[in-house]
């Protein structure tokens, strides 16, 4: 049986979760930009800076099949994220979640981090460093490790 | 919050990554995609956790936790590694399941 703080999954397979009213209103808000920040690009548009990570490429050295992927693609991306958006918002009151559920929760919390993590530049060998409280991006960097606390436990339960 | 990146159009671009340029044999000519297998790598990326690479890997191809987080591990310390391979419809399946996970895949054909 495993024990996590937030997440713990009983017999059944249904996933307790003991999240926090702060938590839940801190992912409102958060999963609510997000939403507004994804479909803010066209589908032929420019892609937010931000939001490169959450559309990769997939042919590194074949020009026509990587456009090809991407016109096909990129909506279908665009719809499932927003599908499980979705569902971690209509579950986010909710104390228990199931297996398919929790994996909408690690896909969305994930987004968020790729976002956030792009947004704060974080590189390899160093991982965003708490800042001094008057850097504007100290809120964000304070956010962006609770999220990999978050997706850490999630992961974590969903493995089990 | 996310407040400030939903006006970003006036940044400028904060990272100069881009997708891996990688190099391989030319496919010799006469072969059509569906003679030549196509491999799906997966690159490191310092947003990913490590926890969360190898439980996509066991999630999405059924690999053990053992091949999974060898796989993650050389991803990890070589900076890529080959998650799956087939026909180019099978490989492209793969790189969209392996992006709508946010993990960095790629491509290719097999040289």
């Amino acid at each position: 049986m495993l024990f996590s703080r937030r997440f713990r999954t009983k017999r059944n397979g249904v996933v307790e979760t003991r999240i926090t009213d702060d938590e839940r209103l801190l992912l409102a808000g958060l999963i609510g930009q997000l939403r507004e920040l994804v479909l803010s690009t066209s589908p032929e548009g420019m892609v937010d800076p931000s939001l490169r990570r959450l559309y990769p490429t997939a042919y590194v050295d074949d020009t026509e099949h990587e456009m090809e992927y991407q016109r096909l693609m990129r909506d279908q991306l665009l719809e499932r994220r927003l599908s499980h958006l979705d569902v971690v918002e209509t579950t986010l009151d909710d104390h228990e979640l199931d297996q398919e559920n929790l994996n909408s929760w690690i896909m969305t919390i994930n987004d968020l981090r790729l976002v956030l993590g792009t947004h704060l530049d974080v590189s390899e060998n160093e991982e965003p460093s708490f800042l001094e409280d008057d850097d504007p991006q100290q809120h964000q960097s304070a956010v962006y490790h609770y999220l990999s606390h978050l997706l850490g436990e999630l992961v974590e339960v969903a493995s089990n | 919050m996310l407040n400030s990146l939903v006006d970003v159009s006036n940044q400028a671009e904060t990272g100069t990554e881009s997708a891996p340029v990688v190099t391989h044999d030319q496919t010799p000519s006469g072969l059509t995609d569906q003679d030549v297998p196509w491999v799906v790598l997966v690159w490191n990326d310092p947003i990913n956790l490590m926890s969360y690479v190898t439980h996509v890997l066991q999630k999405l191809f059924g690999y053990s936790t053992e091949k999974a987080t060898q796989l993650m591990l050389d991803v990890h310390n070589k900076g890529r590694a080959v998650v799956s391979n087939g026909t180019r419809e099978k490989a492209e399946l793969d790189v969209f399941r392996l992006h709508e996970y946010g993990l960095w895949a790629t491509m290719q054909k097999d040289s």
